[in-house]
């Protein structure tokens, strides 16, 4: 009870409003967190010499995030911060962590994964080009560190946060060639039911619209990719799309900031052998969790964007309904009334979700459609051609156990930026769904590390490298 | 649009001083400078620059992929993607989007004593 050991992982909206509840409750959660500072993406904090205001930082969201911030900064006392340490693995009761190049294994009673999520990514010609950043990236260049991608940079994808950077970045001074949406308006319309389940989110989002055309940039949608132009040496030097009206047409870039809305980092949930499904709506593999967050591991609880994409505001009623679930597996008296007040905040906001699912569709179709010579795999340059020809050697059945998939989920990334990708190639060309050719399963340690001065001398320097 | 003459992006040692930064400020520009090298020529930063951002603002990429198509200049910016490793002059390496630039640092964009074909 008084005394479990209760780790959290992520100090995002979902963690820091996890933490909070653990340390009302008296125990001293261990808050472990791979960034040096608290905020998690959204509500990211710049480095302490830099003077924008929060409003400058946050926009319409800064009320929440100096909230956000300022009830982390009161809870430092009473929990165990961890941060600049990755949660590499976990096996079963204990998390594997690394600071500074030296490891450290915790166990634990309970564990709430808050880890947050990454830009989903579908391929075009030419985005290994240097230039080509995603679109999280774009925004965390302006947020972390004042800077612009480039000169004139597009926006290329589909998702409300496409909208959002680019109007970020037309607010903070850069030139912004352009919004290119590959979702038809159309199902905008068609979701607006499920969006309507957060009618000031929607608000704020048509307003952000209103304002890029204001400004004079182009906001299209319905566009078809066809390619990122340029050279290996020079990088990007123009976006090429066909547009909702079939024409060709090549827009001057000298960056790309790419995104097709989010996926959940889920591997420390597959390390500790969660439960997926299919999920037919987004097209992804998601880990099974009830409506307060428990996996179907027993002690594993999976919170915010790591286990649904439902937005900050989401995030923080998913980390505080996680840590009560907690709780009252630990023994604790937890009021119904919390609870409940809890499940009906994320059910809308899971509503919305499924809005922006059905608006902002992942257009599966464009993968099965890259040409062969399109580099699929931006770590190790494997082509869109070479997946097609592995996964039909193979043949179906051979593909469908998942073996098609390794030479996409090797590289540098491990996968998080071909892997989902990678999965429609192989499925189109072999004319099978998605779902049967499986997924590519997380991998210890979840991102590469370098041990040093570790107890172990002679394990200095040694690579704990990308795992084959 | 910016181009070097000869259109190439410079790194590697014998790639000739960086030009045409890729990244452009566009705020908190009244930081401390920073004075560090990369590939052996100085280079100047500003206090609170990822490495990444002081690289990428003293040239256009960070280093050459090693499968052959071409420069990077980091892709995530969230230690997700692991598109930005440097050396630094002894041979350690470092994720650029995740580490702060500093004073005194000697970048290098090819790992030293590494020849790419062994990579490859
Ligand atoms: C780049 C990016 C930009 C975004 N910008 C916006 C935006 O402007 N507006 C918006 O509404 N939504 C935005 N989103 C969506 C946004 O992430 C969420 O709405 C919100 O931040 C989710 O909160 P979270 O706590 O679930 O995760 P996050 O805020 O992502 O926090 C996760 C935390 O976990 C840590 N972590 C993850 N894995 C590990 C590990 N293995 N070991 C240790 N620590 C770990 C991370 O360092 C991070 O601090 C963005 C998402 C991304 C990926
Ligand atoms: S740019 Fe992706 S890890 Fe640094």
């Amino acid at each position: 009870m008084a005394g479990s050991r209760v780790i959290v992982v992520g100090a995002g909206p979902a963690g820091v409003r996890a933490a909070e509840i653990l340390a009302e409750a008296g125990l001293a959660p261990i808050v472990i967190n791979e960034g040096s500072r608290d905020g998690g993406q959204i509500y990211r904090r710049q480095p302490d010499n830099f003077s924008r205001p929060p409003s400058k930082l946050y926009g319409t969201e800064a009320a929440k995030a100096t909230a956000l911030h300022a009830a982390f900064d009161g809870l430092r006392r009473r929990v165990d911060y961890r941060p600049d340490t990755l949660a590499w693995n976990v096996t079963p009761g204990v998390l594997h962590t690394v600071h500074h190049g030296q490891t450290q294994d915790i166990p634990f009673d309970a564990l709430i994964v808050c880890s947050g999520a990454t830009d989903r990514l579908m391929p075009v010609k030419g985005w290994n080009l240097s230039g080509t950043y995603s679109l999280g990236a774009a925004q965390i260049a302006l947020k972390a560190q004042a800077v612009s991608i480039g000169r004139r940079v597009a926006f290329l994808g589909t998702g409300p946060l496409l909208y959002l950077v680019a109007s970020q970045y037309q607010a903070a001074g850069a030139e912004v060639a352009g919004v290119f949406d590959t979702s038809p308006f159309a199902l905008r319309v068609k979701a607006l039911p499920k969006l309507l389940a957060r009618p000031a989110v929607l608000a704020k989002g048509l307003a952000l619209v209103a304002k890029l055309k204001r400004a004079g940039i182009p906001v299209e949608t319905g566009v078809t990719p066809v390619e990122i132009a340029g050279t290996p040496d020079a990088g990007v030097s123009g976006l090429v799309l066909r547009d909702r009206a079939g024409r060709v047409r090549e827009i001057a870039c000298d960056a790309v900031a790419l995104g097709y809305h989010l996926r959940p980092e889920t591997q420390l949930a597959d390390l500790a052998r969660c439960d997926f499904a299919f999920d037919a709506e987004s097209r992804q593999w998601l880990p099974t969790i009830d409506a307060d967050g428990r996996s179907s591991v027993p002690g594993v609880y999976l919170a915010g964007d790591g286990a649904r994409i439902l937005g900050a505001d989401g995030a923080e009623a998913a980390g505080a309904l996680a840590a009560l679930a907690a709780l009252r597996d630990l023994g604790h008296d937890v009021a119904d009334g919390r609870i409940d007040a809890l499940r009906r905040d994320c059910a809308r906001m899971d509503r919305f979700r499924r809005g922006l699912v059905e608006a902002f569709p992942w257009p599966a179709a464009n993968a099965a459609a890259l040409p062969d010579e399109t580099v699929v795999c931006r770590c190790e340059a494997i082509t869109a051609g070479e997946l097609r020809r592995v996964a039909r050697a193979m043949g179906a059945t051979e593909a469908n156990r998942a073996k098609a998939f390794s030479r996409v989920g090797m590289g540098r990334c491990q996968g998080r930026y071909c892997g989902q990708a990678g999965a429609e190639i192989i499925a189109a060309a072999i004319d099978t769904p998605v779902e049967s050719v499986g997924r590519l399963r997380g991998q210890a340690p979840v991102k590469p590390f370098s041990l040093s001065a570790t107890p172990l001398a002679d394990q200095k320097g040694t690579e704990q490298g990308t795992p084959a | 649009m910016h181009r070097d003459p000869d259109g190439s992006d410079r790194v590697g040692p014998d790639a000739g001083p960086p030009r045409h930064p890729r990244f452009v400020r566009l705020d908190e520009t009244g930081r401390t400078p920073v004075r560090f090298t990369i590939d052996g020529r100085a280079a100047t930063a500003l206090e609170g620059d990822t490495l990444l951002v002081a690289l990428l603002s003293n040239g256009a990429a960070l280093r050459r992929s090693e499968f052959g198509d071409g420069v990077r200049a980091g892709f995530c910016l969230m230690g997700a993607c692991q598109d930005c490793w440097v050396w630094t002059s002894d041979g350690g390496r470092l994720r650029a989007c995740s580490t702060s630039v500093a004073d005194g640092l000697s970048i290098a964009t090819e790992q030293p004593e590494a020849s790419w074909p062994v990579l490859a």
